[in-house]
């Protein structure tokens, strides 16, 4: 029998199972759209079937980071931008764990850039959502990679002369093997699209609109949003690594005007996850790691055994 | 040459192959029956630039370098014929003759590649020569390799060559060599060998007392391993199957001899995009009940004082490494120094829980992987190995013996599914992962995937249950639980006897050290107390929590101390003084900074200089620091 048993286990889940009982309640601040970030969610994990107990949520800092707070799953509230290394390795390590990574765009797109680029290009089966606010919350408002140019903030108080970073552009590029956009104010979408993240095999990025109504007001969360895989206007198909790239690029130069484009823009099904790659070449094992140290009739391999030769 | 010790220093270019001809050389003499120790020089470039190795051999135990050394084999530097490196570094052609002499011994043994190196450049050649009575034999090594084989070869033909003149077997090297190459290249090699050895048995009277190797025998059967390889295999043999990491000279030996051998044991290794990431994938690892490890050199680790935080915060076992090199930043990045010391100890923000743990020995540095493992598991906090360049590459016997222990794959006070399900460790229905009772402050751990485990891990601080609290009398509750591990741990390694101490019970004075000079301090002590002054010395091989009580009771036992470490601001002998807290007065220091570790009669000169005769050190490599209330 495995040491975990709460794994792959198949009942009804009761989308309450995630809500703690005892519980101090959000401190997001009221109308914040990480309120729906959280409803989705807990829509979505029983869905793709997942108990709270076969899930572990890996969080960065910030509002966002707090998701795992109101979420009663295994969590790791790690630090700023570090939630995917953690998230990766805990994959890793045991594979049958339903991993899932959550942070900001300061947390994902600033100071956790760097990881988010490798993360996507190794492909890493998990998922990851953005809570994108152009703005930093918890700090008090001030300017993100995602703000628009011109920004102005109590730290750039001459108005940003960045140009905002473009998050399924970079993500794509990079190499992700799903990428997306919704928001916290289609929660049906948002729903949808996080079931197709967990269901997908490799990295799921979800670049996620969530309004801010305290630091933020003008933000174009209010704006329309135009669902691209249900719209008759685009007959899109998101196996089409192109037309994908095409329509990024659209959206993301004119995303501080008019309609807002969401969606599922690229998705390729064929392209194995890293577990599966590094299985392959013989650096991963078939059994879960963790699931040896729980196995008391486990032989554990002696350096003596296997190396000693060498040096003699 | 005397006949109690041979020190053999083969010299050349980096990337010429001195170093995996060096190491056949070691075991060899090893597997004749003697005790050998190698020191590697080279320098932060890929080809070309001088490098050497030694490596001492004799019939009792050797424990460092030794002071100079008796046989010098210069082969030329085949990338220094490079006029674009030469506008950069100058003429390095004669090098590994020129550069080599100051150290040679009187009578020792000259062997050079006439067919790359010219003497008349060296200054002074033929006059110091005669002034030192060497014994010089200049050999065409480039014509003879590139006869019967490739010019790269010549190295194998100054081993030849090395072997006749000592008198060492042909066959002792010719095994290894049939165990290390591939057909293709053995024979070409084998013959060239062959060809030196002659070479040299025609040409010159090779039976000269003065040119000889000592011989001995083991009691047991020895192994030839670096510090490095010690730890590596301490880790493996404790169960660690998870590694992550980023390369930086010298860590990136651990992470290699790890990556390599991890597969084939169904571990896991990681190479990832920077020091905070690899350190954060072996939180993530070790969050999931596997065993995992981290590592870097000073600026690497420097990244990682973030996660170490986080795995503080969490309780989340860790072992992490730190392979020190010379600094500031990048400093000299294939140079020894022992100046990381605070860094490892204080870095990351906040009242610290960890434990570092230093070994002084290639044989010490297995039993500190092993115990890093398990204190972080046991008491889940953050261990760190704090070790040097000169220990990581330095190849010595050690008993095969040694490494023929039991596996552990034990993950300490992690609960099964069953336990779990009986509670002590539930209240309202919900695993309480922090909770504060436990007299060594540890809360027992599940991990995802298990049933009625979950719980909230966080930076943040938290309550028993893991929610982020910042009630005040559940902070101090938090906070003094999670610093009384550190209690626990010093009684449990009180116990382990990490220091070592050597020499006479009852002495005059005593030499405390810490890592890596514990050998070289060692054999200082062994000949003073020859000489006649009586003194001991104790190296200290857990720096946090410092075992305050044995430092102050071998103080108190002398007169007066010299603390010896390889860097510039006295940090190990500052880290004493704060734990102790009296003392200072009879401190002081010996340093040494200049990229080089220390020889033995250093040692020897600054006890003497300063404690006997209670004077200065002339030159700059070497200080004193007067100690506090001097």
């Amino acid at each position: 029998m495995s040491a975990f048993s709460a794994i792959g286990e198949e009942r009804e889940i009761d989308r309450n199972e995630y809500t703690p009982e005892i519980e101090p309640q959000p401190t997001w601040c009221p109308g914040c759209g990480d309120f729906g970030v959280l409803k989705a969610l807990k829509g979505a994990l029983p869905e793709v079937g997942r108990t709270p107990e076969e899930t572990l949520l890996v969080t960065g800092i910030g509002c966002s980071g707090k998701l795992n707070s109101y979420l009663d799953s295994y969590g790791f509230h790690t630090i700023h931008g570090r939630s995917l290394p953690v998230a990766r390795a805990a994959k890793l390590a045991n594979p049958g764990v339903e991993v899932v990574a959550a942070g900001g765009d300061g947390d994902g797109y600033g100071i956790g850039g760097n990881h988010f680029m490798h993360t996507a290009r190794e492909n890493h089966d998990m998922t990851y959502i953005v809570f994108n606010n152009e703005i930093f919350g918890l700090t008090k408002g001030q300017t993100s990679p995602t703000s628009p140019k011109g920004h102005k903030s109590k730290t750039q108080p001459h108005g940003s002369a960045k140009t905002p970073i473009r998050p399924l552009s970079l993500s794509l590029t990079s190499g992700a093997s799903f990428v997306a956009r919704t928001a916290a104010v289609n929660p049906n979408q948002a729903q949808r699209i996080l079931k197709e993240a967990m269901e997908h095999d490799g990295f799921a990025h979800i670049d996620f609109l969530t309004q801010c109504p305290t630091w933020n007001k003008d933000a174009k969360q209010y704006v329309p949003y135009t669902d691209i895989n249900e719209s008759d206007d685009y007959d899109f198909d998101p196996t089409n690594r192109a037309d994908a790239q095409e329509l990024m690029r659209e959206t993301e130069d004119k995303l501080y005007e008019g309609e807002v484009l969401t969606g599922v823009y690229y998705r390729e099904d064929d392209r194995p996850s890293y577990q599966q790659e590094k299985q392959e070449i013989g650096e991963m094992p078939d059994e879960p790691l963790a699931e040896r140290y729980f196995d008391g009739d486990y032989e554990w391999e002696r350096s003596y055994d296997n190396f000693i030769d060498k040096h003699k | 040459m005397s006949a109690d010790e041979l020190i053999w220093r083969i010299a050349g270019g980096s990337g010429d192959g001195i170093a995996s001809t060096s190491q056949n050389f070691a075991k060899a003499l090893m597997r004749s029956g003697l005790h050998v120790f190698t020191h590697r020089h080279y320098p932060s470039r890929i080809r070309g630039g001088h490098t050497y190795v030694e490596v001492r051999a004799s019939a009792d135990p050797v424990k460092s370098r030794g002071d100079g050394y008796n046989f010098l084999l210069a082969l030329g530097d085949s990338f220094a014929r490079n006029p674009q490196d030469e506008a950069y570094y100058g003429n390095e052609e004669a090098k590994p003759l020129a550069e080599n002499l100051d150290e040679l011994r009187e009578g020792g043994v000259i062997v050079y590649d006439s067919g790359l190196l010219d003497p008349s450049e060296v200054p002074n050649f033929e006059e110091r020569v005669e002034e030192n009575d060497w014994h010089v034999y200049d050999i065409d090594l480039r014509s003879l390799a590139r006869e019967q084989g490739r010019e790269v070869m010549r190295n194998t033909a100054g081993v030849g060559v090395t072997c006749a003149i000592t008198g060492i077997p042909l066959e002792a090297i010719e095994e290894l060599m049939r165990d290390a190459m591939p057909e293709k290249i053995l024979e070409p090699n084998l013959e060239i060998m062959q060809t030196g050895y002659d070479l040299v048995r025609e040409e010159y009277d090779v039976d000269a007392p003065d040119v000889s190797v000592p011989s001995g025998e083991h009691d047991e059967e020895q192994v030839l391993m670096s510090g490095s390889d010690a730890i590596a295999y301490g880790a493996i043999d404790e169960g660690c199957r998870f590694i992550a990491g980023y390369p930086m000279t010298p860590w990136t030996e651990v992470f290699t001899i790890m990556s390599q051998n991890l597969p084939e044991l169904g571990g896991i290794s990681e190479q990832v995009e920077d020091e905070i990431a690899a350190a954060a994938l072996a939180i993530g690892a070790s969050h999931m009940g596997v065993k995992a490890m981290s590592g870097s050199s000073g600026g690497g680790f420097a990244l990682m004082g973030e996660p170490l935080g986080l795995a503080e915060m969490t309780e989340t076992p860790l072992v992490l490494i730190e392979a020190m090199r010379a600094g500031p930043s990048t400093g000299m990045p294939t140079k020894p120094e022992q100046a990381d010391l605070e860094h490892v100890l204080y870095t990351s923000q906040g009242d610290s829980q960890r434990v570092v743990l230093a070994p002084g020995t290639v044989a010490e540095a297995y039993e500190a992987s092993r115990r890093a493992f398990q204190l972080a598991y046991e008491y889940q906090i953050p261990t760190m190995i704090v070790y040097d360049q000169k220990l990581s590459g330095e190849l010595t016997n050690v008993p095969a013996s040694h490494f023929d222990r039991e596996p552990n794959g034990d993950i300490g006070m992690t609960l099964t599914e069953d336990e779990l399900a009986d509670q002590p460790h539930t209240a309202d229905g919900k695993f309480h992962r922090f909770q504060h009772e436990g007299e060594n402050g540890v809360s027992p751990r599940s991990v995802p995937g298990q049933k009625a485990g979950r719980y909230l891990a966080t930076g943040n601080e938290h309550n028993p249950a893991g929610h982020i609290s910042e009630d005040p009398d559940n902070r101090v509750a938090q906070m003094d639980r999670r610093q009384r591990k550190l209690d626990a741990i010093r009684a449990d390694l009180d116990d382990d006897g990490l220091l070592v101490e050597h020499g006479p019970e009852e002495a005059d004075y005593g030499i405390l050290t810490f890592g890596s000079q514990q050998g070289t301090v060692e054999e200082a002590v062994d000949r003073l107390n020859e000489n006649g002054t009586s003194v001991k010395a104790l190296t200290v091989a857990e720096l946090a929590p410092y075992p305050v009580d044995a430092v102050r009771s071998f103080l108190d036992s002398v007169d007066e101390a010299l603390v010896v470490e390889m860097n510039a601001s006295a940090q190990f002998r500052g880290l004493t003084q704060k734990e102790l807290g009296t003392h200072g007065e009879m401190l002081s220091s010996l340093l040494k900074y200049n990229g080089n570790p220390f020889e033995p009669a250093e040692i020897v000169e600054g006890f003497t200089t300063k404690l006997v005769d209670g004077g200065e050190l002339p030159g700059n490599e070497t200080k004193f620091v007067p100690a506090a209330g001097d």
